[in-house]
């Protein structure tokens, strides 16, 4: 009843000794996540929390524990060598946190994913969660997820998580929600997740959040159209930004006119989805659309 | 982080990129001895941040040294105002001195990151000089685009493409195709986000010269341009936005007098929206960040209200990595700073929030609380 992650997900956190990753990784193992290793070089043979093992690479931590998704907090300027050192590890499923990754390394980073068989979430992303099997990979407050059979896909982090509060305070729990991250060049796409949830038996409607800049809504817009057989809720935030500023998420900036709010509600309603007038009105356009 | 002309085409020629013969002048007679160089006549180009300058009056042509040096002087000191500055201009500390030449064609010419392709692209045109969205939107067919395999690096025969698609003379396909690859070089070398040459000129001797270069580099990558780091001019930039970026906080000034402090981007942005919608304006953008600890949260609440057109306050905080506490520590801590206090309107979810609302109603603040956008909404109206 979800996708990428559930009960038989074992995880492993890259930069496990670090504030932000000891903080993050202890909150993932509360709310149920199989959290079996830690990597921090240099650190290998230590124990977290008294009982997850450390490992000074990727490769070991593997090799002694079967982990199968990697969760990243390692600093900017080394996360590019995280990601590649868990694709070489031949992990399916890599999930970056960090923000502030130059573009160029996760171009590089793409590149390299090309011939192998690693997905990459991120980077810049809150992660994803199935609160059906108690899987919590990523930064996100656990305890507003509600199991059920809503998709949810996000460019945002803190947004995700207010769609997530609308839903659950109207009894509309999810299957899985997936923060695919707001940077220009990323890993897993809108169309990615939304095709997962497409085939995915156990989700029966799906929340897409999108922002202003770029035209990833507009490729989303297609997809839903010639694809999607399940009902798509959307919304674009950005729509009182002015041109031409880059509002925070390096993504979010109005170039051209495909950029703009209107023109990517525009392409979604096309395309059938049930387009959310403002974002106070998430969990009331879902539970429309679900009822109705 | 946007550099100014000169700048980008100093970078450039680092990598052989060919620019017409320039000297940089700060004052007339700089400008005077820069134009006696270059054999007595010259264009002189006020250096700001923005497109747009020539029809805005920043780009002149003097036919002689004493020309230069008046256009010098009525240029420095002054701010420019182009269609894309916005009303307030931007101030010209400095004018570029260049030498005159005869076009033959403009052309044009960018490289930038296609997001979707997740790789470098090259962009040319043989629609040089005008704005390239324009072009785009009316002729497509006259965009040419050649994505590069960071893996290789831009090859000779996509050279070739382009230069055939331009319709260059048989004896400019080389030299196009080495200055495609050189500025490939220097977007990959600097970590740009953007180089744009607009127009790249073929002159009436038959030679390519950039006329104009704009250069970005990706903010995230200047830990490791030191050097480049130096050019930042933030004389260019919003000095609230300055302040910001240095706290490391995302901040755009707006037009509206409802000042949003959010914690995220998406929620910021979906929270400027819900201002709007209820028939407010917002005063700017914030995004204060994941992890950010009370003093960040004081920092840009502070910052905030230094724009005077505040009048009134929207928190909207969801926590997560930034707990509820924290943030409401913070900001009785930045009304206690501040020398006004405007109207306050605080919604807080997530992590700790019962301690976050309990500090708060602690306070001497009179803040109205709120649990839903909707109701966010309501009591910015009110």
């Amino acid at each position: 009843m979800s996708i990428l992650v559930d009960q038989n997900t074992r995880l492993l956190v890259q930069g496990i000794t670090g504030r932000e990753g000891s903080f993050h990784a202890e909150r993932c193992m509360s709310y149920g996540t199989n959290l079996v290793a830690g990597v921090t070089p240099g650190k290998g043979g230590e124990k977290f929390m008294d009982s997850v093992p450390v490992f000074n690479s990727v490769q070991d931590a593997v090799d002694e524990t079967g982990a199968n998704v990697a969760l990243i907090f390692v600093p900017p300027p080394f996360a590019s060598d995280a990601i590649l050192e868990a694709a070489d590890a031949e992990l399916p499923l890599v999930v970056c946190i960090t923000e502030g990754v130059p573009v160029k390394d996760s171009t590089m980073v793409m590149r390299y994913l090309k011939d192998k068989n690693t997905r990459l979430l991120g980077p810049n992303c809150p992660g994803l969660i199935t609160p059906g099997t108690g899987t919590k990979i990523g930064i996100m407050p656990g305890n507003i997820h509600m199991a059920g059979k809503v998709g949810v896909v996000s460019r945002s982090g803190t947004l995700t998580y207010e769609a997530v509060d609308q839903l659950t305070k109207l009894g509309i729990g999810q299957s899985t929600c997936v923060g695919i991250g707001g940077d220009p060049v990323s890993g897993t796409t809108f169309l990615d997740v939304l095709d997962m949830f497409n085939q995915d038996p156990e989700t029966e409607a799906i929340v897409m959040i999108g922002e202003i800049g770029g035209t990833k809504e507009q490729e989303a817009a297609a997809f839903i159209k010639q694809n999607i057989k399940k009902p798509v809720a959307s919304l674009i935030v950005g729509q009182t930004a002015p041109a031409g500023r880059r509002m925070g998420h390096a993504g979010a900036v109005i170039t051209g006119k495909a950029a703009l709010a209107s023109e990517k509600m525009q392409a979604l309603k096309d395309a059938g989805c049930h387009v959310i007038a403002t974002p106070a009105e998430i969990g009331s356009t879902v539970k429309a659309m679900i009822t109705g | 982080m946007k550099l100014h002309e000169y700048q980008a085409k100093q970078l450039l020629a680092k990598y052989n990129v060919p620019v017409p013969e320039n000297y940089v002048a700060a004052t007339g007679p700089e400008a005077s001895a820069a134009t006696e160089k270059l054999g007595g006549k010259s264009v002189v180009k006020a250096q700001v941040h923005a497109g747009g300058r020539g029809k805005a009056g920043g780009v002149k042509i003097a036919n002689n040294p004493a020309e230069a040096a008046e256009f010098a002087e009525s240029l420095i000191g002054t701010t420019l105002v182009t269609f894309q500055t916005g009303p307030q201009g931007a101030p010209i500390h400095k004018v570029l001195i260049e030498q005159t030449m005869e076009i033959a064609r403009e052309l044009y010419l960018s490289i930038t990151t296609d997001g979707g392709r997740r790789l470098p692209v090259i962009i040319a045109s043989a629609a040089g000089g005008m704005e390239i969205e324009e072009v785009a939107q009316n002729n497509p067919e006259e965009v040419f685009t050649e994505p590069v395999d960071p893996a290789v690096g831009f090859q000779p025969f996509q050279g070739r493409r382009l230069a055939n698609q331009l319709n260059l003379p048989a004896a400019q396909v080389r030299p196009f195709s080495s200055l495609v690859d050189a500025c490939y070089q220097a977007y990959m070398d600097l970590d740009c986000s953007m180089i744009e040459i607009n127009p790249l000129v073929l002159t009436g001797d038959e030679k390519l010269l950039a006329l104009d270069a704009k250069v970005s580099i990706d903010d995230d990558s200047l830990f490791r341009h030191k050097s480049e780091s130096e050019l930042r001019d933030t004389s260019q930039e919003e000095p609230l936005e300055v302040e910001a970026s240095e706290a490391g906080i995302a901040y755009v000034k707006l037009d509206g007098n409802v000042g949003c402090m959010v914690n995220g981007a998406g929620l910021a942005m979906a929270t400027m929206d819900t201002v709007k919608f209820a028939g407010a304006e917002p005063a700017n953008f914030l995004d204060v960040g994941g992890g950010a600890a009370e003093e960040k949260i004081s920092h840009a609440i502070l910052l905030m209200l230094s724009d005077q057109n505040v009048e009134k306050v929207l928190v909207n905080i969801f926590g997560g990595i930034l707990r509820c506490d924290i943030a409401a520590r913070g900001i009785v801590d930045a009304y206690s700073k501040a020398d006004r206090q405007p109207p306050l309107v605080v919604r807080m979810l997530g992590t700790n929030v019962d301690e976050g609302k309990q500090i708060l109603s602690d306070s001497t603040l009179s803040a109205t609380m709120v649990d839903t956008l909707e109701e966010a909404a309501a009591a910015i109206k009110g």
